[in-house]
């Protein structure tokens, strides 16, 4: 578990880096991909083909800027406000899961399951949405727990088999993925359980009732809603729980040394299932946002993979609260200017290329090291040297 | 080969780390370096190994000058080291570990590994090592680990063998084998540089002694030297190594243990049928080798482990099979044995280290949240109290001393509203000035009427602090006697033999 302390260390600057590299690497690979740039080095050499290069990776990154913060091209402002709120619409779910990935870091725990604790919360949250019938705001706020609830106990069973057998949390989580979304599947093919009507023979629940909807922030064209409050809300509990609160400290306290955590009097086991339950809740809250944030039918598809990419998201934050949330806010950007990266022939791919390099640039360095189970490079005779050379004071010992 | 440090001065920035050292290392002598935490040993060995380059100073070998810019360049002159961290690669075979960085490769230039072992094999063999060759680094226990440190520096022929505080990590068991390795490579001619605050080793092993204190070379004394004056030289001012108290005032029993019986993981009875009873103002004092389940009994008395049969009763209140949190609460205050595993978080500072067992009460704690600032404040009374030397209280505890970790664990403990104080080796791996200072507040304790179980393998320890001491041996108390029992009769004891006149 070292390995992951170490990559959620990962402080502001190096951050920053990884971001800066990942987003060099995207350009090297638009210009590689790019037919201008070969046109334009066979009609006429290096130089032509530098501006090419360079005009590539402008427009490219151009229509990213346009797609997700900032339409300068659009009739009025309205119209050029609306990337923002889809930044911030998209961004609302992944900050949730990254909360409730790096939560379950802190405390020692790989939690890749969220893409089945999200469905697990859906699942009895499309059943109130769709087949219960309640008062406005309330029914939405039901809504809203059920999820959270479903989810947090989907993560929660994880802690308990873990504590129970001793099996790895990693092995747990894939495989109750599956169960979860298939699961779910069979509830949106069965016509008495959550099938839309209008479904025919495909598995298809119905949208949520109005009533159960996260409302719209603002009228007109924006489709932003709700959600996004409610990840903002979800960064300020886990900042409150995490830092201030007395059960972060005893989780982080199991994530740092199980031994003396136990030494000290906590239960290391209850731990697991709490740490796992309030882990998977905030990524429950990620999957309010995608099933009660959407006006029409959906499938098993509807966990869009934010259980993986709050991962990333984690990774990139930090472990912490204002980390994730810029990490969730620049991959909700990625996810927001994609399409118009693909309008002017960029293929959106890229920025996959570059979500993964940031990763790899933070990830890397103790993976390795890791895998050879060599010492922090704080310990290493050559880093030694090198800063004595640098004539830094903190060695002398 | 003779090794002459002339004049050795090594600055960080305003700090001298060494000031002007000059010692003569001879060939087949063991040589220790002694002083405290801090006090430049680690330095000077860094700018032996080429790690560090001296300010001034000059390095003979054999009386020519050399200079090294690197540990290659020391490891080609004939001086191997062992770290007090080893550089080994866990995830490798002995073999592959000793000729890593300098491996022996066939005409083809594929690694020769029959060579590799081959080498491991000869080494091994003529000093007694025992070691296997394809064993993973891993999957072997630290002492042995160290031995693979040792066999790869001689398998490049080192004649300067610099051992960096080897005993740190190792048991007593470990240690005494350890020494009986530096006998027989000083034996064949090695010099041996032996890095360590630890006198009671120094006095056994070697054969010169350097006082080094605040980077300076105090004194090169004869290991005869009795140990309050290697002491003194070492801390710069007078210790008092007997344990300074009163006649104990005991009182009524409040810890009583009856026919206690618990069984590890593989159904040997660890702990079998001892039965004990700590009074009021008393401290008891459990002596033994290592692994006679001394360790056992205190992890159980705070409920780590599952009691088989037998009672545990503190002030008449059954604790026999309580949780950890439910004992700690009823009033007792533990200080483990491994205190950088059990007994701390490393990457947690001082502040949180202190509430490690307060996290549920005050004055750490306030409603669900932590009361940062009553946190602050108490934080601040420990360290002044227990005198934890630390820039702040928000240091991380792996950044401190050994004594100082310690001082945080003992602080924390004895904090608490306490019925009971036990500590499980309070001293290991902990400097002078710091055993000093423990065994100081242990006493207090038991003078404040708190009944105290010390388990100690440290028969100066036991000596220094008990009012009584029970002796355990394979899970059983062979007897409790006084402390003026003479250390052979307590030999014996510790030995499983009862002598004629405990039995009388």
């Amino acid at each position: 578990m070292t390995v992951m302390k170490e990559i959620l260390s990962t402080g502001p600057t190096k951050a920053f880096l990884s971001i800066l590299m990942g987003f060099f690497v995207g350009a090297l690979f638009m210009i590689v991909s790019s037919e201008d740039v070969g046109e334009a080095w066979q009609a006429g050499g290096l130089m032509d083909a530098a501006q090419a290069a360079l005009m590539t990776v402008a427009e490219g990154y151009g229509a990213l800027f346009r797609g997700s913060i900032f339409n300068a091209r659009a009739d009025d402002l309205v119209t050029a406000m609306r990337p923002l709120t889809e930044t911030l619409r998209l961004a609302g779910p992944l900050i949730a899961a990254g909360l409730g990935i790096s939560l379950g870091f802190r405390v020692g725990l790989f939690n890749i399951g969220g893409n089945g604790q999200m469905v697990f919360g859906i699942l009895w949250a499309t059943w109130i949405s769709t087949r219960v019938e309640m008062p406005i705001i309330l029914h939405m706020v039901v809504a809203v727990i059920v999820a959270i609830l479903g989810a947090a106990l989907w993560g929660a069973l994880v802690g308990f088999l873990k504590a129970r057998t001793g099996a790895h949390e990693v092995i747990l989580t894939i495989m109750l993925n599956y169960v979860a979304i298939s699961l779910f599947t069979w509830f949106i093919r069965s016509p008495d359980l959550l099938q839309a009507e209008q479904a025919g023979g495909t598995p298809k629940a119905e949208a949520p009732a109005l009533t159960a909807q996260l409302p719209q922030l603002f009228p007109g064209s924006y489709s932003l809603h709700l959600g996004f409050v409610l990840a903002i809300l979800a960064t300020f509990a886990y900042w409150w729980l995490m830092e201030r609160s007395t059960i972060g400290y005893r989780f982080r306290m199991v994530g740092h040394n199980p031994h003396a955590a136990r030494t000290a009097g906590i239960s290391v086991e209850r731990t697991y299932i709490w740490a796992m339950g309030t882990s998977a809740a905030f990524v429950g809250v990620a999957g309010a946002n995608q099933a009660l944030g959407t006006q029409v039918g959906y499938t098993e598809t509807i966990h869009a993979n934010i259980g993986f990419d709050g991962i990333t998201v984690a990774l990139l934050g930090g472990g912490n609260a204002l980390g994730i949330l810029f990490a969730g806010l620049l991959f909700g950007a990625f996810k927001a200017g994609g399409p118009q990266m693909q309008v002017i022939g960029v293929s959106h791919e890229v920025l996959d290329i570059v979500q993964g390099a940031i990763v790899l640039f933070i990830a890397a360095p103790p993976l390795v090291r890791a895998i050879f189970r060599l010492p922090a490079m704080s310990s290493t005779p050559t880093l030694d040297r090198l800063r004595a050379r640098l004539g830094r004071k903190d060695t002398a010992s | 080969m003779k090794l002459e440090l002339q004049g050795m001065t090594k600055r960080f920035g305003s700090v001298v780390a060494n000031d002007d050292i000059s010692i003569v290392f001879e060939p087949g002598k063991i040589h220790s370096l002694l002083g405290e935490n801090g006090a430049g040993k680690s330095t000077l060995m860094n700018l032996l190994y080429g790690l560090y380059q001296p300010d001034e100073g000059r390095i003979l070998l054999d009386g020519e000058e050399v200079s090294f810019s690197g540990p290659s360049d020391a490891m080609a002159a004939g001086i191997g080291m062992v770290h007090q961290h080893f550089m080994l690669v866990p995830v490798f075979s002995v073999a592959e570990n000793v000729v890593l960085g300098n491996e022996p490769t066939n005409l083809l230039g594929v690694l020769d590994l029959a060579t590799a072992r081959q080498r491991v094999k000869e080494i091994s063999a003529r000093f007694g090592f025992n070691i296997d060759p394809d064993a993973l680094i891993e999957d072997l226990p630290v002492g042995m680990q160290q031995r693979v440190e040792i066999v790869k520096a001689l398998a490049r022929d080192a004649q300067v063998l610099i051992l960096d505080e080897p005993t740190a990590v190792l048991t007593p068991q470990e240690t005494d084998e350890l020494m009986e390795i530096m006998r027989q490579l000083a034996g064949e001619g090695t010099s041996i540089v032996f890095i360590t605050h630890k006198l009671r080793e120094v006095k056994a092993v070697a054969d010169v002694v350097t006082v080094i204190r605040g980077g300076k070379v105090i004194d090169s004394v004869s290991p005869e030297t009795d140990v309050a004056k290697l002491a003194s030289l070492m801390v710069g001012r007078d210790v008092d190594l007997t344990v300074s108290k009163a006649e104990a005032k005991p009182g009524a029993p409040v810890l009583q243990i009856r026919n206690l019986v618990v069984v590890d993981d593989r159904q040997q009875r660890v702990v079998d049928g001892v039965s004990l009873d700590v009074h009021a103002g008393e401290v008891l004092c459990i002596a033994g080798v290592e692994g006679n389940g001394q360790t056992a009994l205190a992890e159980t008395l705070l409920g780590l482990r599952s009691v088989q049969g037998g009672t545990i009763t503190l002030s008449g209140q059954d604790i026999t099979h309580s949780r950890v949190k439910d004992v700690l609460e009823a009033g007792v205050g533990y200080v483990p044995e491994d205190r950088k595993k059990d007994g701390l978080v490393g990457d947690f500072t001082i502040e949180e280290n202190f509430m490690l067992d307060g996290s549920y009460s005050k004055p750490y704690v306030n409603g669900l949240s932590i009361d940062f600032e009553s946190r602050h404040e108490h934080s601040q009374d420990l360290i002044e109290q227990f005198d934890v030397r630390t820039p702040s209280s928000t240091t991380l505890a792996k950044k401190l001393s050994g004594g100082n970790q310690q001082k945080v664990v003992v602080a924390r403990e004895l904090s608490r509203n306490l019925k009971l104080f036990v500590a499980a080796q309070p001293t290991r791996g902990v400097d002078v000035g710091s055993i000093e200072f423990i065994h100081e507040s242990i006493i207090k304790t038991r003078d404040a009427g708190i009944p105290v179980l010390i388990i100690s393998t440290e028969l100066d320890e036991v000596y220094g602090l008990a009012d009584r001491i029970a002796v355990m041996y394979r899970g059983k108390v062979v007897g409790i006697v006084p402390p003026t029992i003479s250390r052979e009769d307590m030999g014996q004891m510790m030995a499983g033999i009862i002598p004629a006149a405990v039995a009388a």
